[in-house]
């Protein structure tokens, strides 16, 4: 099938897609945009995290064909131009990056968390976090991450 | 859509597949040993630009997907590929009759079929392997594979290997190994007050988040260039080479993005299917696990049956230790040896054991195969020996602070297997220090967020059966390859004016895999030669190999290969000044410029010109040796010690818990990267978190219950407390920087811990990890064998929901 969205600000069209391939293989195989990952494929560990319309969702768990029409902000989509977004800088200079395959899921999960929420207590961060997994952090530098990212954001 | 039509790919004639480029090594500014230096893959990360094996794409490529068998334990009778070769976008099916060189592999005994001919040992097994233009049309060829088997009946635990009638797996028996050590005089040995008990460990996933991947890509003149996340490159090199009937030379492995490891990594999973694959059909060819696939594509950590027993004086000495430890090792070796030797190790603990009988038993099953993670054999057998001293303090009456501290080992002792305690061994510091690290306060249970109750905001109560319990445990793990293994790593290192400016650069084949190593190494050559600008080359085979990331050995091994070559690169600049300026004795290096006696005298721009200086070095440490038949011998480099103390609450109506806080204190010799440093503690403590209260891998008949991230519990954000931390600099007189590895003692102690905590707070025995809530509440000391289930006894007593009257 033909799929047509936008994708970080741009239309996007691509063609011979199979109808089981999910937005994130779409993403990652046939867009050049691997920075979503694919860890679990079954939205348990947030990895492949991207906004579609403005929401957060596992791309993982969206078919291809229901994001036709779409707009899909990915982690490439984050930062504007060169330089990091708050929030990429933050996991950088917090130490919150190790292997980094959980990265992408939790900057956009971090992004859309203080969109919500400028000034997220302990709780709140580790509530809207929950859906994303790490194995090398403890989640503690994430943690420090997203104070600082949020702490840089509100001033 | 049916079978048969190709997915997605157009068809068409494919142009030679080009090879691709090798990976860049950014230039870095880092800063030197001991200081803060932000890791240079950090900003790629961030981005989603850094590329990871399963990220990686060519022109052309084809994907390949792995049948594996349904059952634990089967004869293969017939084989018949046909349909699936005969399918539209499908280029290659093959099978163990195509595997060119070696059927076998295996890192320490070559046990491992390739792809299974005759039988298959466990659920999950290769048995053949695909290449077609789709990832779905290759799965779908799976299907299309006939294979009849005769099935088996599955030996399914290490009691059942060990008996007379149990039928053997491999021609060698079912013992994959046994370790006696023996010490002073255990037979005769009595005591006081003795204590026994019974452990359990289940089996625990490494669980890194990127599954396995690569890609090879054939060269086109038989040879083969395999991008791969791995933790020891030369191995796997070897290893396929063997398999492909290649000579080594004709192998070049090249380290992709590697999504985490753990020791999961250090066997082989898809390199030489991909391998077959790609020279088989000419083309690139790349696999990607899925996350169910990754459960059955590597190995796990045994699952541990332990007996104990100590016996000590009145006032709390230690008189002796007897244990037997029976591990499973799965269908296959892996390294299962070597951790079989370091439970045996490891057993007493660090403590000071006049007499010891340790057995440590390693056993062929049809269970999935383990081997290498984080702990190595240390885990298990700490578990155990701090659940004994916790209850030898009961039975003494003593606090079990009081207890370890009067037990604690010293440099100039001996361990059990006959070692001399080295310098420094600061079990004492370590317990005082975490035992210092002020308590957490007491939160008000009444009207608390109940997103800070045990269980979250899915705990049904108000927190009114909520206890609070403490627990300490401590431990230690050997650093680097043990037992009379030649321990190597190399580095090549070369200095030279680029752009202007110095620049050195680092090549080894040490694999980088979240720890921070690319960055070390960095600071490294930025200390030793006083130069700004570093780039950390890409980690392949064209240089020699590095050992394994693994035993928390890099830092220590590949550190002192690269401080080694940077010195005799500084050598040879100071010989270069002392001949064309005459300079004195007293050289040294900074800030890209040579000084004598503090003063510069000459810049590296100047001094070098064009010239390039090339140095490797071949870095092996000390000595070490394998233990004797009873057990007794210098077997293992480094210790590194830590101990924990957890504080937890637990709901013990529900048997839900929170952990509140751990704290540790750690011997790390010399802290090389604060930042980095403190992430392999924290991130260390997660995994014996998750070991505590949550990770099981549950086995059933040999087969897995649970290959998900859904079924599989990973601690989350909400799981994982705070972390204060010790750190102590107690510098190893032998080791680069006085360094120890730290990436192990953090997962080893912070388990017992956490189920000392546990105790404390429950009043339960707590033998086997990881504890469920029902033992937390005392409705059983095991999980059942057989879960309950609608209709069984539980349900009958309630009703079941579908079966009462008000429905």
């Amino acid at each position: 099938m033909r799929l047509r969205l936008v994708v970080n600000g741009e239309v996007r069209e691509v063609d011979d897609v199979w109808e089981g391939e999910s937005l994130l293989y779409v993403l990652r195989e046939r867009l050049e945009l691997p920075g979503s990952k694919n860890a679990c494929e079954q939205g348990e560990c947030g990895s492949c995290s991207v906004y579609v319309d403005g929401s957060l969702v596992c791309s993982c768990l969206v078919l291809a064909g229901q994001a036709e029409g779409r707009e899909v902000v990915t982690v490439e989509g984050i930062s504007d131009g060169d330089d990091l977004h708050p929030v990429q800088r933050a996991f950088v200079d917090a130490g919150a990056v190790q292997c980094g395959f959980c990265t992408p899921g939790f900057v956009v999960a971090t992004h859309d968390l203080l969109r919500r929420n400028p000034d997220p207590d302990e709780a709140d961060i580790r509530e809207a976090l929950a859906g994303n997994l790490c194995r090398c952090t403890g989640y503690e530098k994430i943690l420090d991450a997203v104070r600082l990212a949020a702490r840089g954001a509100t001033g | 859509m049916t079978s048969g039509v190709p997915i997605g790919v157009p068809a068409g004639a494919m142009p030679p597949a080009p090879t691709r480029e090798r990976p860049r090594s950014p230039v870095q500014r880092p800063g030197r040993v001991g200081e803060e230096s932000a890791r240079i893959d950090g900003v790629p990360k961030v981005r989603g630009e850094f590329e990871y094996s399963s990220d990686l794409w060519m022109d052309g490529m084809l994907h390949g997907a792995t049948l594996r068998s349904p059952h634990p334990h089967a004869n293969i009778r017939r084989m018949d590929t046909s349909e699936a070769e005969e399918m539209a976008g499908v280029h290659a099916v093959l099978t163990h009759e195509d595997v060119p060189g070696r059927k076998v592999y295996g890192m320490e005994i070559p046990d491992q079929p390739v792809l299974a001919w005759e039988r298959v040992r466990y659920q999950g097994e290769p048995v053949a392997v695909v290449a077609a233009d789709h990832p779905e049309t290759a799965r779908r060829a799976l299907e299309k594979i006939r294979v009849e088997y005769e099935v088996l009946d599955p030996v399914t635990s290490a009691e059942e290997a060990m008996r007379e009638d149990a039928p053997k797996l491999h021609l060698s028996g079912n013992v994959l190994r046994r370790v006696k050590v023996l010490h002073g005089q255990p037979a005769g040995a009595t005591a006081e007050v003795v204590v026994a008990g019974e452990y359990e460990v289940g089996m625990q996933d490494q669980a890194f988040l990127g599954p396995e991947s690569g890609l090879a890509v054939p060269d086109g003149r038989g040879g083969v260039d395999l991008h791969i996340s791995t933790q020891w490159l030369h191995i796997d090199r070897d290893q396929v080479a063997e398999s492909l009937g290649l000579a080594p030379d004709e192998v070049r492995l090249t380290l992709s993005g590697v999504g985490g490891a753990f020791g999961g990594r250090e066997d082989l999973s898809m390199q030489i299917h991909s391998c077959m694959l790609a020279l088989e059909t000419g083309r690139p060819v790349r696999m990607v696990y899925n996350r169910e696939e990754s459960f059955y594509g590597h190995v796990h950590r045994h699952p541990c049956k332990m007996r104990f027993e100590h016996g000590a004086t009145r006032d709390g000495k230690l008189v002796y230790v007897r244990a037997g430890l029976v591990f499973d090792g799965g269908a296959y070796a892996s390294s299962s040896n070597a951790v079989c030797l370091n439970a045996a190790t490891f057993a007493c603990g660090p403590y000071d054991v006049p007499h010891a009988q340790i057995e440590s038993h390693m056993l062929y099953t049809n269970n999935p195969p383990c081997g290498a993670m984080r702990g190595f054999g240390a885990v298990q057998a700490c578990f155990a020996h701090e659940s004994q001293m916790d209850r030898l303090a009961g039975a003494l009456g003593m606090d079990p602070i009081d207890l370890r501290l009067k037990n604690a080992i010293e440099p100039g002792m001996r361990f059990p297997f006959g070692q001399e305690v080295p310098h420094p061994a600061p079990v004492r510091e370590i317990l005082k220090k975490v035992k210092d690290v002020p308590m957490p306060e007491e939160q008000e249970l009444a009207g608390r967020d109940p997103r800070e109750l045990p269980g979250g905001v899915s705990n049904v109560t108000r927190g009114e059966g909520v206890k609070r319990g403490v627990g300490y445990a401590v431990g230690f793990k050997n650093i680097g390859f043990s037992a009379g293994f030649d321990d190597y790593s190399t580095a090549r290192v070369t200095l030279a004016v680029e752009g202007g400016e110095p620049l050195v650069r680092v090549h080894t084949a040490a694999a980088e895999v979240g720890q921070g190593l690319v960055t070390l190494q960095a600071q490294i050559a930025r200390t030793e030669l006083g130069v700004e600008r570093v780039a950390v080359e890409p980690a392949d085979t064209r240089v020699g190999s590095a050992g394994s990331t693994s035993a928390s050995r890099q830092s220590y091994v590949t550190g002192a290969a690269v401080e080694g070559a940077c010195a005799a690169i500084r050598e040879h600049l100071f010989e270069r000044v002392r001949e064309e300026l005459g300079g004195n004795g007293d050289l040294s290096l900074d800030g890209d410029e040579v000084l004598s006696e503090g003063r510069v005298i000459v810049s590296l721009v100047d001094l070098l010109g064009d010239e390039e200086i090339e140095e490797t070095l071949e870095y092996h440490h000390k000595e070490t040796h394998p233990l004797d038949e009873n057990g007794q011998g210098d077997a293992h480099l480094q210790f590194a010690f830590a101990a924990h103390r957890a504080v937890v609450e637990v709901d013990t109506e529900l048997g839900l818990v929170r952990v509140v806080e751990i704290a540790t204190a750690q011997d790390v010799g010399k802290i090389m990267n604060p930042q980095a440093l403190e992430g392999q503690i924290e991130g260390g403590i997660a995994q014996g978190l998750g070991l505590a209260l949550m990770e099981e891998i549950q086995v059933k008949s040999g087969k897995v219950q649970n290959a998900s991230f859904t079924d599989y519990l990973l601690p989350t954000i909400l799981d994982m407390p705070s972390v204060r931390m010790e750190i102590l600099e107690l510098a190893d007189p032998e080791a680069p920087y006085g360094l120890k590895g730290v990436g192990e003692p953090p997962t080893i102690s912070s388990t017992p811990a956490i189920v000392a905590a546990l105790r404390d707070a429950t009043g339960q025995p707590l033998t086997r990890i990881p504890v469920r809530p029902e033992q937390m509440v005392g409705i059983s000391s095991k999980p059942p064998e057989e879960p309950p289930h609608p209709g069984s006894a539980g349900y009958a007593e309630i009703g079941r929901l579908d079966e009462r009257p008000e429905h």
